[in-house]
């Protein structure tokens, strides 16, 4: 290297930016017009979404009983997909709060569009506990409303209710670090933009940017907030799937009823989270032509983590057939027994190769490099993760204590109808966003563009 | 000093200020109208400003709107003249009669603001002791059928009372003056005062009228046994709780028999261990019957083979006792016939032999049996017999053959439905249209009903005056509790208008109970206060000395004249299901959805197959929770039926079943086209002989409410043992759950323990004291029930209301499930809804077969635990059977009342777990962390109409009169559950409290317990110690079920005991 600065670490900006640079790629999706593409993919998650709440619609009308359900399996897809989409919420605050205060700077590659998929992802999730009551009209019944029923008052100790105030806290948390993080950035577009071209346009994204002026005391003021959401978003990373867990094990059901649950779901939160954001990221750094902010060592870095968590996330299932064994309770024993031979052994085995064995072959730093592969394997680890909550929720319930009450669930399509649904909800959000909003930071991506002198040498 | 006293209306009076002295002049202040203060001129200069009034609008109009919102007014009008009797809220309760040829049951009726809403037994009855099957009291429910005619019909169409009455007088005159043949085709009738009628209709039209009596449940072989052995056409009533051994060869003497249900309170006693005294109860059958599965040594055989094996135990019981043997009785089972026969003998006089042939001949032998085991007057009464059955096959047949030569000028038909119950169908319908005069009083348009030219529904029996005389002597009244609800007329009111007799029925049975009086210990009585006791007990038992006659029976020619049933691949037996019966009430929503005792299938009928059968024959087992069965068609002489086939566990192999009751074409719309229909097979005997079974390719869904058959080696959840091994130790196979509490574990549970009284009472709810007491002694393990996690409720003071199960009483006949859907308004879901595991049962009888596969062999042969479960999931091929009813469990610590975010299900201090429907918000997460799985969401909106749940009678408004009011009917989106029927225990509560006085033992009764005929669940107070369910709750049979989860249920079960002996079974 011919250089005479240090080069210790790849830069995490390639491509010789300049600061204008960086603002005409991030700006140029919002500017410019949506593509073919764009729309293909719109117009087929929007028709998904539809889907969805039509069959949203159709369930609160008729009734539950238009899912799969039955009276020893209340609970199946609804909370399945409930606690996936929670988890896939969990990697943008792990990215934007938890690396920020460990200074990780490769997290602003990918921060924005992580928090984005966390809102997206917690209104998927949060559409679940409020569908899936009987009597939804009822639902603000679980908050500790003062009201005229006489003394009725909510039940502190149901887990259930401890879940709307974890996913409400998270929810607002994460929206108002999201959008704190938005505002330089909307000013920039704003700034950008002539009025007289888009007047709607530049008024909505003045409105947006809050009258953001870029003084001293405004960023100074911008990183200390940042600083103070940072710390108040990371023991939530720890605190939703942690409540989450307990819906299952503060309960009596074996195989619910299990003190690794907390650590056990959040690292299987973040596990499925990357896996998320690794989806996104690698089609988007390619449509939006982010390839030199989203570098092949940001992949990396999250593989490192996928494998990490899908390690843990191992050792949990083991852990968990050791303590079966160990505890002497035939029930237990069984619970965990019939998962893997029962007759749901092939959502057991797709959970154990997608989640366990899948994420080691990461070891190979040409795998762990590869975008392909990467693709693959963040797509097999969402599906492993949904197939984590369905063993946990269905297989545990679906053969319990009598055998008398067993019995089976089989899904209807309106319980798959809503599940697509909430799929398109999440990408019709995300493909929005993509076109509306800077899908990188472009203020924080600034400061650690590389801007030595030796750019200029060349 | 003398002081004038001053009294004062007021202090404006005492002040006596100026504004007091103005008003006292003005006595009658000016009116402040609203046209006053408009008049008035200085209007502008009130202080009502404009911003006020805009407020006192605002507020009007927000009033006035929200007004508006309330929920509208229904209105229930008040009577204008209070009937005596009635007090809107009280029910009350009439002593009745039920009889419909099948079943007999003396009731109470309780009714409702002058609504008949549920049956309860009659305990007065000595006949039937107050036991009542489920057929009996889901009867209630086809009153209100709106399948049934609403008015007499001709050839189908509506028609008037007096134009039928006109013709068919008209027509019965002409035949009766020409001595042409009328033919009365009745169900059995055991009424004394429509015997009468019949008489006199027979007196009036002359000779050629003629009674045939048709049961479609036939008893003709017995009723032709006893006729030759005894000279009565009757049935020996049986005394099933003084019979030591009891060898039943088919008979399904607790459910499908005649006086099933009374059967079952008898054997019932005879199952209690305690005492150390049980019944020994062999069966020999091929289908899994609901006694065979109650059986102490069941031994499956096949129909074929029955005749020789009674013949063969009546020769060693001969040989034993001295009598005569006779030739035959070659039985491949000789070892449990030796062990039968030995142990009748062993039990002279208090035995009982019973078989469900329909062959004289094998009657005839078992009478003989009976005979020299000396029965006859101990446990089997023919001096004072059973009228219950009555029909003679023969006769029918050749009534048949009559009809269709064209002898028959008229035929009137009673209770009978045989162009859909008798075998030949066709014959009896070819019969039938060459018949001059046909009239049927059916309550419907039924198949028969159909073919007539005349309808003339008969009332419902709750809408009836009649009486009864189901055994000698022993007479009950029927008495209607509610108007007729359609233009209908009792038939026996028809018959006595035609024969010219313009009384009353009443005044009929009035004045031929008469006669009854007359012969009575109670003469001296005025006749009118010896009708109304009667009436009001609903039962008079004539003081009268039976007739003893001598057996008399030829054994020889009657093992001579024994048909031979024809082999084959299969062979058939149809069988009676404890829900359904014989399909007369096959349009009650309420017994189509019971599930049968045995399959656990509801709405349908299926050929009952083994299932090593069924592999060899390719047909699907159904495992795994599979609904999709495979169709057989089997076919018999020349008719072909197709039915769905279902494995059952101890079906003898090379047999298969099917129960009758199915496949009705006109019963309404809620039992046509349910299952098919066995009868065509019949051909005058249930044992239909040799069949050929085909598989299809044609699948058909089942609908069973368990999927899973077998107790995967979890023995503490249905506890058993031996006979010996309890009069050994009474804790056997009861050990107490046990838990590991470390001695460090122990002792910080005994600084929880203190500090707070938890009002401990002698049961065993928190002893942490015992249980360090026992750990520090070295042993870490204590009993589940002395651990205890949380702080427990004050359960110790007022009424805990608790519930024992004895699970060895339990004969699992389903009467306690609609009793509870009776009392409770339990939706009715339908076919599909339970196939999808739906069914809204709050109270369920699980039944367990036995596996091959147990623990014990396991370890013995190194099977691993993969195969190990897997083998458990199958039941043995004879398998034993247990039932267990579960219903929600009360707990004390209930898992479900913890995770309700909305606090919609509480404890009461009562020791209840409570569900408040109004609070339910329908999260589900209740019954998912309840171990019992006892808790039933409203998935949809089965009442009200609203949602296509057409089958639940909540549905239309004719249906929606069977609710129990005391009751709320669920919306959709809620949970409901077992209330231990709360409202009885509020209702005895405040009885108690106007009275002054405690609430006593069995004055309050879960509708279960009310219905149970075994007396298996108990319910009352267990804070009362000297209540029957106390006593059964420190029983050393007592446990709870999952005891080591920590729930601490109120509801006690009390361990199996099976009187077997060691390899035997």
């Amino acid at each position: 290297m011919s250089s005479h600065e240090a080069w210790i670490r790849e830069p995490l900006v390639l491509g010789d930016k300049s600061y204008h640079d960086i603002s005409n790629d991030i700006a140029k999706p919002i500017e410019g017009k949506a593509n073919k593409q764009w729309w293909i993919a719109f117009a087929i998650a929007l028709t998904a979404m539809l889907w969805g709440v039509g069959c949203i619609m159709y369930t609160i009308g008729v009734g539950i009983g238009t899912w799969g359900l039955n009276k020893t399996v209340e609970w199946a897809w609804d909370i399945t997909n409930f606690v996936w989409w929670v988890g896939i919420g969990h990697a943008g605050t792990l990215i934007s709060a938890v690396l920020l205060l460990f200074r990780q700077k490769w997290r602003m590659a990918i921060n924005r569009s992580a928090e984005a998929m966390t809102i997206f992802a917690v209104i998927c999730a949060a559409l679940f506990p409020g569908i899936h009551m009987g009597r939804i009209w009822m639902a603000y019944w679980v908050l500790p409303l003062p009201n005229q029923f006489g003394s009725l008052w909510v039940n502190f100790n149901s887990p259930l209710l401890w879940d709307v105030f974890a996913i409400s806290t998270y929810f607002s948390v994460s929206l108002v670090f999201w959008y704190i993080g938005l505002i330089p950035d909307f000013a920039t577009i704003r700034d950008r933009m002539e009025k007289a071209s888009r007047p709607i346009s530049q008024t909505v994204y003045s409105i947006m940017s809050f009258g953001w002026s870029g003084n001293a005391r405004a960023w100074h003021r911008f990183e200390e907030i940042s600083l103070v959401l940072a710390g108040l978003a990371t023991p939530l990373v720890l605190s939703v799937h942690t409540i989450v867990s307990m819906d299952f094990a503060t309960s009596v059901i074996p195989g619910w009823h299990t003190t690794i649950f907390p650590p056990y779901f959040v690292a299987g939160a973040i596990f499925s989270g990357f896996a998320m954001v690794l989806t996104l990221m690698l089609v988007m750094r390619k449509v939006v032509n982010l390839e030199e902010y989203i570098t092949i060592n940001h992949i990396e870095l999250m593989n490192k983590i996928i494998m990490l968590t899908g390690s843990i996330v191992g050792v949990a299932y083991i852990t968990e057939l050791f303590m079966s064994w160990y505890s002497g309770v035939a029930y237990e024993q069984y619970a965990f027994l019939n998962r893997a031979s029962g007759p749901y052994w092939w959502a057991y085995w797709a959970m154990m190769s997608c989640n366990v064995i899948s994420p080691q072959l990461f070891w190979s730093k040409r795998l762990r490099r590869n975008i392909t592969f990467t693709f693959i394997l963040s797509i097999v680890v969402n599906i492993g993760m949904w197939f984590e909550r369905f063993v946990i929720i269905v297989t545990s319930l679906h053969r319990d204590y009598l055998p008398s009450s067993w019995s089976m669930f089989y899904p209807s399509w309106v319980d798959i109808g809503i599940f697509i649904g909430t799929i398109g909800i999440f990408f019709t959000f995300f493909l929005l966003y993509a076109r509306t909003f800077p899908v990188l930071p472009i203020a924080e991506v600034k400061s650690i563009l590389k801007s030595t002198g030796s750019q200029y040498k060349k | 000093m003398s002081k004038t006293k001053i009294y004062w209306t007021g202090l404006d009076q005492l002040h006596n200020t100026p504004e007091f002295q103005e008003s006292a002049e003005n006595e009658f202040t000016p009116a402040t109208s609203a046209e006053h203060l408009l008049e008035s001129e200085n209007l502008d200069e009130g202080t009502t400003k404009r911003r006020d009034f805009l407020k006192f609008l605002g507020f009007s109009v927000g009033a006035a709107t929200l007004a508006a919102c309330e929920t509208p007014v229904n209105k229930a009008i008040p009577y204008l003249n209070k009937p005596e009797e009635i007090t809107p809220g009280v029910p009350n309760y009439y002593a009745s009669t039920f009889f419909d040829g099948t079943d007999y049951a003396s009731i109470l009726v309780k009714t409702r603001e002058g609504r008949p809403i549920k049956i309860v037994g009659n305990k007065n009855s000595k006949v039937t002791s107050g036991a009542i099957n489920s057929r009996v009291n889901s009867s209630v429910l086809s009153l209100y059928d709106s399948a049934r005619a609403g008015s007499p019909m001709k050839a189908g169409e509506a028609s008037e009372w007096e134009t039928v009455d006109k013709e068919i007088g008209e027509a019965l005159a002409k035949l009766g003056e020409a001595g042409g043949s009328i033919v009365l085709l009745t169900e059995t009738i055991i009424s004394p005062s429509a015997k009468k009628a019949i008489a006199e209709f027979a007196t009036k039209y002359g000779e050629g009228v003629k009674h045939v009596t048709y049961d479609a449940l036939s008893a003709s072989g017995s009723l032709e046994a006893n006729q030759a052995c005894f000279g009565v056409k009757a049935l020996p009533a049986y005394d099933f709780a003084s019979a030591d051994v009891v060898v039943s060869f088919g008979a399904d003497f607790i459910a499908g028999f005649p006086n099933g249900a009374a059967n079952a309170v008898g054997y019932g006693k005879m199952r209690d261990p305690k005492g150390g005294k049980m019944s020994r109860h062999f069966q020999f059958e091929s289908n899994m019957s609901l006694a065979g599965s109650n059986a102490d040594v069941r031994v499956a055989i096949k129909p074929s083979e029955s005749a020789e094996a009674i013949i063969s135990l009546y020769n060693k019981v001969a040989k034993a006792t001295g009598g005569n043997t006779v030739g035959g009785g070659n039985s491949e089972y000789e070892s449990a016939l030796s062990q039968a026969a030995k142990e009748l003998v062993g039990a002279k006089g208090k035995s009982i032999v019973v078989s469900n042939s329909n062959d004289a001949g094998v009657q005839t032998i078992v009478n003989a049996i009976n005979n020299l085991l000396g029965n006859y007057g101990s446990t089997l009464d023919i001096a004072k017999p059973l009228y219950v059955k009555a029909g003679i096959d023969s006769e029918m047949t050749q009534l048949i053959a009559d009809m269709n030569a064209g002898k028959v000028g008229a035929l009137l038909m009673h209770g009978v439905n045989p162009s859909y119950s008798y075998g030949d169908a066709a014959a009896f319908n070819s019969g039938l249209a060459k018949v001059g005069l046909t009239v049927s009083f059916a309550d419907r348009l039924d198949e028969t009903a159909a073919g007539v030219a005349y309808l003339c529904p008969d009332n419902h029996y709750l809408e009836s005056w009649n009486d009864s005389e189901p055994k000698a002597g022993s007479y009950s009244l029927t008495q209607p509790t509610i108007q007729p609800l359609f233009k209908t007329r009792q038939f026996q009111e028809s018959l006595l208008k035609w024969s010219g007799n313009d009384t009353s029925y009443y005044n009929y049975i009035q004045s031929n109970w008469a006669g009854i009086h007359a012969a009575s210990s109670n003469a001296s009585m005025l006749f009118n206060d010896f009708f109304n006791t009667a009436l009001f007990n609903g039962v008079f038992d004539a003081s009268s000395e039976g007739v003893v006659t001598e057996f008399a029976g030829d054994v020889n020619a009657a093992a001579g004249s024994i048909k031979k049933s024809t082999t084959g691949d299969f062979e058939l037996e149809l069988y009676v299901k404890a829900g359904m019966g014989d399909g007369s009430q096959a349009n009650n929503p309420w017994l189509q959805e019971l599930p049968d005792p045995i399959s656990r299938v509801t709405w349908d009928n299926y050929i009952m197959m083994s299932p090593s059968d069924m592999i060899a024959n390719g047909f699907s087992r159904l495992e795994r929770g599979d609904f999709m069965a495979n169709v057989a068609e089997i076919s018999v002489n020349d008719v072909k039926i197709k039915a769905p086939v279902y494995p059952s566990p101890g079906q003898k192999k090379g047999t298969i079943g099917l129960a009758v009751g199915y496949g009705r074409t006109a019963a309404g719309a809620c039992g046509n086209e349910v299952g098919v229909n066995a009868f065509s097979v019949a051909h005058g005997s249930f044992t239909v002989g040799a069949v050929t079974v085909s598989k299809t390719d044609e699948t058909h869904e089942i609908a069973q409410t368990q999927s899973h058959h077998t107790l995967m080696g979890r023995s503490a959840i249905l506890k058993e043992t031996t006979l010996s091994e309890y009069k050994a130790d009474p804790k056997a196979g009861n050990p107490d759950a046990l838990l590991y509490v470390s001695s460090a574990g122990a002792k910080k549970e005994e600084s929880h323990g203190h500090g707070d009284d938890h009002g401990h009472d002698d049961e065993g709810h928190g002893h942490e004291e015992d249980a360090h007491a026992e750990a520090s002694h070295g042993n870490p393990y204590v009993a589940a029930n002395k651990v205890n996690l949380w702080d427990d409720h004050a359960i110790g003071s007022g009424h805990r209301w608790g519930m024992s199960v004895d699970l060895s009483k339990c004969i699992g006949c389903g009467a306690c499930v609609t009793g509870c859907g009776s009392e409770n308004n339990v939706p009715v879901v339908g076919k599909e809804e339970v196939r999808r595991g739906r069914d809204m049962h709050w109270l369920r009888i699980d039944r367990y077969y036995t596996s091959d596969m147990t623990e014990e062999k396991a370890k013995a042969e190194g099977v691993g635990a993969i195969d190990k479960f897997t083998a458990m999931e199958a039941a043995a091929e004879q398998p034993q059977v247990a039932f267990q009813p579960v219903m929600c469990q009360h707990c004390n610590h209930a898992p479900c009342e913890t995770v309700c975010p909305v606090a919609a299900t509480t404890h009461s201090n009562e020791g209840m777990n409570m569900m408040t429907y109004n609070r339910c918000i329908g999260t589900r997460y209740c019954a998912n962390n309840c171990p019992y799985k006892v808790r039933r969401f409203n998935w949809f909106q089965y009442h009200n109409g609203s949602q296509d749940f057409s089958k639940n009678p909540a549905n239309d408004d004719l249906g929606r009169m069977v609710l129990n009011p005391d009751v709320v009917v669920r919306d959709r989106g809620v949970m409901e559950k077992c209330s231990f029927c709360i409202q009885g225990i509020q209702a005895a509560k405040l009885k108690a409290k106007k009275a002054g006085r405690k609430v006593a033992d069995e004055e309050v009764q879960s509708a279960c317990a009310e219905a149970c005929p075994t007396n298996a669940i108990v319910f009352g107070d267990l804070n009362d110690k000297d209540s029957w369910v106390a006593g059964n709750a420190k029983d050393e049979r007592s446990y709870h079920l999952l005891e080591e989860v920590g729930v601490q249920p109120n509801v006690y079960y009390m361990t199996k005991v099976r009187n077997v002996v060691e390899n035997e079974a």
